[in-house]
């Protein structure tokens, strides 16, 4: 599912001419201008911009979670801008996982049983538990959201997002309701996902020093891609300056 | 278990003072579904058992003196199947300490064989034996009423001389399942007695020796019965029949008859208006659940669940809440139900009666509280599933105020701000604030129907005995004397007014619609006993027409103008035309009046009458009772007091006790929709109010923000619901009412208010805990809720 012997590294994504238009008439929102970009899989990429850019947009509709008003997205040779519905939940249930700025939790369930949330309706996922100690909470997996720290709850929902060993992960800002002795806890955690299972991951943020971690940068404006910036000199988050 | 239901569970168990609110509402509106329909088999099957088992009569031909062999000739009627004469007469039984006599019906039974038809059930002791006259059988209700047991003598007076008989056994009978003296409505056990004896001494006592005068047919399932009536009395005519009538106007069977047809049309009208205030309610709670986690939809749907599953999920939680609640519905029915069987027993003489369960009424219970409880739930549901995953994930846009225009723009500026948000809250949100206007109005509405029956009762208990009945006693006599007699009933020391009355027993017809009841004769200014008009003003009995009960015009379906065919029972049995000059306002019975004077000519019998009124002096009651009691033409007395007595506490323990369940019903069902109002307004803004508390606000500043917004509703709602609550009062006097009895559908002014201060207590109690839950909460909390 990552990189093969190729030359030319698989893609996981590659859009074209992609637009998001909210609202309608004098209320018109263009999140996207036409997005054309390609992520290779197994990469670590971060995106990077200001509030209102579109990166989160974009995350939206790379998941499955929006659809774009204009432009293709392939996955994996598949078109997701083409998909029904039922094939996008599809989509969403086998390959992806996600990690949102403040954690989304089920309030009602424990750790344990959030991650089995997701489990039973994967078709190959990793047992809770192991879940749950990849992200260093293997004691805590009876707590309920409301008895854990925000960078414990964000742990957790990373473990549940990684749990169905996605294809991709996307992370939303997974750092930005958290200190920064947490926030690169979380980040470390995020790297050894990628190392360990293979997954592309991408990560939305505007802290810029994120960057420093990533395979491959996204820079956005106002709806497009500023830049793309291949890094050379990845760093690991312990050495990241916040 | 899975843990989407595990987080169904918790849910439950967080919002479960509303859930047990709306799963309260469902229960009692199955609760009312599974007691009527269990009630209504309990009684038809007992009833068609009963009839079964101790073969009862289809059709009854009551005859002056008819010869035995007559009988072969009725058994060869096509059609008829058996055949059984008997003897019945007029009794007095006197009791020891009692000053008037107790009026008895005598019935024989054959010496020589088991009753063909109308067999009796020996509850105790033996039947008489066939070698002694002076045994009898006496009716269970009435022995137990005096304490008598067999072995006891009664001495009882029949067809003019006094017998000293021996009670050897007690005895109940279908025909007797309810029992009135005749001329009344009501039943009391302790006032109208049944004894069986042989037929041998009957026939002595009536000199009815060889003859009977009562035949009793059962017929087979095909055949005609208007054609045997007419054949039966074709054949009866010569001998002085009275004209034979099929089960249906059987007085017993009558009374039970509209019993259960009053059950059947109060369990069809009244359940489905609490489901469908419960349907409402969780169409209420749901969406609000769904709109606070469409966080958690989304994310739901963000992980791959399809929306089916999604959806499935909030579908079982609204299907806990309603099948929890029509279960408790369906127990306490039982209990109910069960409770209510042994009140009945009270009225109604089954030898036994078991509450039966009705299982439809399960199964309809079930299906009809989770219909429409989920067509609520799945109309939220529809909206959610549009959104996309990351829309539903966005917390919702915040609601969009206005400012106002000129006119309300001046009214607000003399606001201050938690009254302003109060306000544009109200305005902002028109169909919600309808929504819960509504609720608590049909709550308001429900309890002014409610407390309108109830006075209702009361209403027709005054109408009945302080204004159309102005007498103390009413005497009968055994045959139809001549007026002049009046004069020697105002002898009697204590007899301050006498008044005679005319009653005959006759059918009514009028198109295809009949009535077999009777027609009662009143002299022209009539003093003691009147028909009355709406207003209560005495009616004027015109000389040549008939003033109806609306009852009884209802049931023929005749207007003022209309010729009735009248039919009469007695003496020459004439067949009048006579047009109906009025109608006259009654609450109890269906009686029709006639001016005396023309009822007697034309029966072709002038200056007769069946019995009279009286007003005597309570000083000197004794006197005139001993004074009737040795009359010989007196036939039975009967005192206001008793039959008054009598239907309160009919009122009050048979059908009528279902008012005081409805009326509990109304409360639950008025604190729900309150309760849950309350509670969806603090849900909503809970984190509005947090910000209120962190800028400085006092406890009790942000409870007016919520309160506010619900007295505004509360009191909004109570001109609503009063409006409501006055025609809903038609609906359910209708469903009470009975051809026994109509209960009035009026409102007193004192009912709205305290209906009104009813759901004042409901909307007080409910911001009483709500305000205890806005002293508790969390600020910080609150404030991280992400709506």
């Amino acid at each position: 599912m990552c990189q093969t012997g190729n030359k030319e590294p698989l893609k996981a994504f590659t859009t074209r001419g992609l637009t998001k238009v909210y609202g309608e008439g004098a209320a018109q929102v263009h999140a996207l201008r036409g997005v054309d970009v390609e992520i290779p899989a197994g990469e670590l990429v971060v995106l990077l911009g200001p509030s209102g850019s579109g990166k989160s947009t974009l995350l939206n509709i790379l998941g499955g979670l929006d659809r774009a008003s204009q432009g293709s997205v392939l996955f994996q040779e598949q078109n997701l801008a083409g998909m029904t519905d039922v094939e996008l939940t599809r989509y969403r249930r086998d390959h992806v996982g996600f990690v949102f700025q403040f954690y989304n939790l089920m309030p009602s369930l424990t750790a344990y049983e959030n991650i089995e949330l997701v489990t039973e309706i994967a078709a190959d996922p990793m047992s809770p538990a192991r879940a749950l100690e990849l992200v260093g909470l293997g004691e805590r997996g009876d707590s309920f959201p409301s008895q854990l720290s925000g960078g414990e709850q964000q742990r957790v929902a990373i473990a549940r997002a990684v749990a169905k060993q996605p294809t991709v992960l996307f992370c939303d800002e997974p750092t930005g309701a958290l200190d920064s002795t947490t926030g690169r806890a979380v980040l470390q955690v995020l790297k050894s996902v990628n190392e360990t299972l293979g997954a592309t991951v991408l990560i939305v943020t505007h802290a810029a020093a994120t960057a420093d971690m990533a395979d491959r940068v996204i820079h956005f404006a106002d709806g497009r891609i500023r830049e793309v910036r291949v890094n050379r000199n990845k760093r690991d988050p312990q050495d990241i300056e916040w | 278990m899975s843990p989407l239901d595990r987080k169904l569970l918790r849910d439950l168990w967080r919002i479960k003072g509303q859930a047990t609110a709306i799963g309260a509402v469902i229960a009692v509106g199955v609760l009312l579904l599974v007691m009527m329909s269990g009630l209504i088999t309990s009684l038809d099957e007992t009833r068609r058992a009963y009839y079964e088992r101790y073969r009862l009569a289809d059709i009854f031909a009551p005859v002056k003196r008819a010869p035995q062999h007559l009988l072969a000739e009725l058994a060869a009627i096509p059609g008829v199947n058996t055949v059984e004469g008997r003897i019945t007469g007029h009794a007095l039984i006197n009791l020891p300490g009692l000053d008037i006599p107790l009026r008895a019906q005598a019935v024989s039974t054959p010496d020589f064989h088991t009753p063909r038809l109308n067999d009796f059930y020996l509850s105790a002791g033996r039947a008489p034996s066939r070698e002694r006259l002076d045994e009898v059988m006496l009716l269970k209700g009435f022995a137990e009423a005096h304490g008598l047991q067999p072995g006891a003598v009664l001495d009882v007076t029949m067809n003019g001389a006094r017998h000293t008989l021996r009670i050897v056994g007690l005895a109940q009978a279908p025909e007797f399942l309810y029992t009135t003296a005749p001329g009344e409505l009501m039943s009391d056990d302790a006032r109208y007695a049944v004894i069986w004896m042989n037929t041998q001494s009957l026939a002595a006592a009536y000199d009815l020796d060889g003859a009977f005068n009562e035949a009793l047919l059962s017929i087979g399932r095909d055949s005609q019965p208007q054609e045997i009536l007419n054949a039966v009395d074709r054949l009866l005519d010569p001998y002085g029949g009275f004209g034979a009538y099929g089960l249906e106007d059987h007085t017993s069977n009558r009374f039970i008859s509209e019993e259960i047809a009053g059950l059947r049309a109060t369990g069809s009208a009244v359940p489905p208006i609490f489901l469908a205030v419960a349907a409402f309610l969780l169409y209420i709670v749901v969406s609000r659940m769904v709109e606070a986690e469409r966080g958690q939809i989304g994310l739901i749907k963000a992980f791959g669940y399809t929306n089916l599953e999604t959806g499935l999920h909030y579908f079982k939680l609204i299907l806990a809440i309603a099948a929890g609640g029509a279960i408790v519905g369906c127990l306490l029915g039982i209990l109910a139900g069960r409770a209510l069987v042994d009140v009945y027993l009270l009225y109604f003489k089954f030898p036994f009666l078991i509450f039966q369960l009705e299982p439809g009424s399960f199964i309809t219970g079930f299906t009809v509280s989770v219909g429409a409880a989920s067509a609520g739930g799945l109309l939220v549901l529809r909206r959610v599933f549009r959104l996309t995953p990351a829309s539903a994930m966005q917390p919702p846009a915040p609601p969009h105020y206005k400012q106002l225009g000129k006119m309300a723009r001046s009214i607000q500026s003399a606001l201050d701000q938690p009254s302003r948000m109060v306000v544009r809250r109200l305005t902002r949100q028109p169909g919600r604030m309808a929504g819960a206007i509504a609720g608590i109005a049909a709550g308001m509405g429900l309890s002014v129907a409610m407390v309108g029956i109830m006075s209702g009762f009361n209403e027709a208990i005054d109408l009945t005995f302080n204004v159309v009945d102005q007498s103390d006693l009413s005497v009968t006599f055994n045959e139809p004397l001549s007026t002049t007699s009046l004069g020697n009933l105002r002898n009697i020391p204590g007899v301050m007014d006498a008044q005679s009355i005319r009653t005959v027993s006759a059918v009514l017809r009028y198109g295809r619609n009949r009535h077999l009841g009777a027609i009662s004769g009143l002299p022209p200014n009539s003093r003691l006993y009147r028909a009355v008009d709406r207003s209560m003003g005495t009616i004027h009995l015109p000389t040549g027409g008939i003033i109806l009960a609306e009852p009884l015009a209802r049931i023929l379906n005749a207007r003022v103008g209309d010729v009735l065919t009248i039919a009469v029972r007695e003496s020459r049995r004439p067949t009048l035309e006579v047009p109906v000059a009025g109608i006259a306002q009654t609450l109890l019975g269906a009686p029709a009046y006639m001016d005396l004077d023309s009822l007697n000519r034309a029966l072709g019998e002038p200056n007769r009458m069946s019995g009279a009124y009286l007003r005597i002096d309570s000083a000197q009651q004794s006197t005139v009772y001993r004074t009737l009691k040795d009359m010989p033409t007196v036939a039975g007395v009967s005192l206001k007091r008793d039959a008054r007595n009598a239907l309160q506490e009919q009122m009050d323990m048979g059908a009528g006790a279902m008012r005081y369940i409805m009326l509990a019903v109304a409360g639950i069902i008025t604190f729900g929709i309150v309760y849950n109002a309350a509670r969806i307004a603090y849900a909503e803004r809970a984190r509005d109010l947090a910000s209120l508390s962190v800028i400085g606000f006092t406890r009790s500043e942000v409870a007016f923000v919520l309160l506010g917004e619900l007295a505004v509703v509360t009191l909004v709602a109570l001109p609503a619901g009063s409006v409501l609550g006055y025609y809903l009062s038609f609906a359910v006097a209708a469903g009470f009412s009975t051809d026994l009895y109509q209960i009035p559908a009026q409102v007193p002014a004192a009912g709205y208010g305290a209906a009104a201060l009813a759901v004042l207590a409901a909307a007080s109690l409910s911001g009483w805990l709500v305000k205890r839950d806005i002293d508790g909460s969390d600020i910080v909390s609150a404030l991280k809720a992400r709506e």
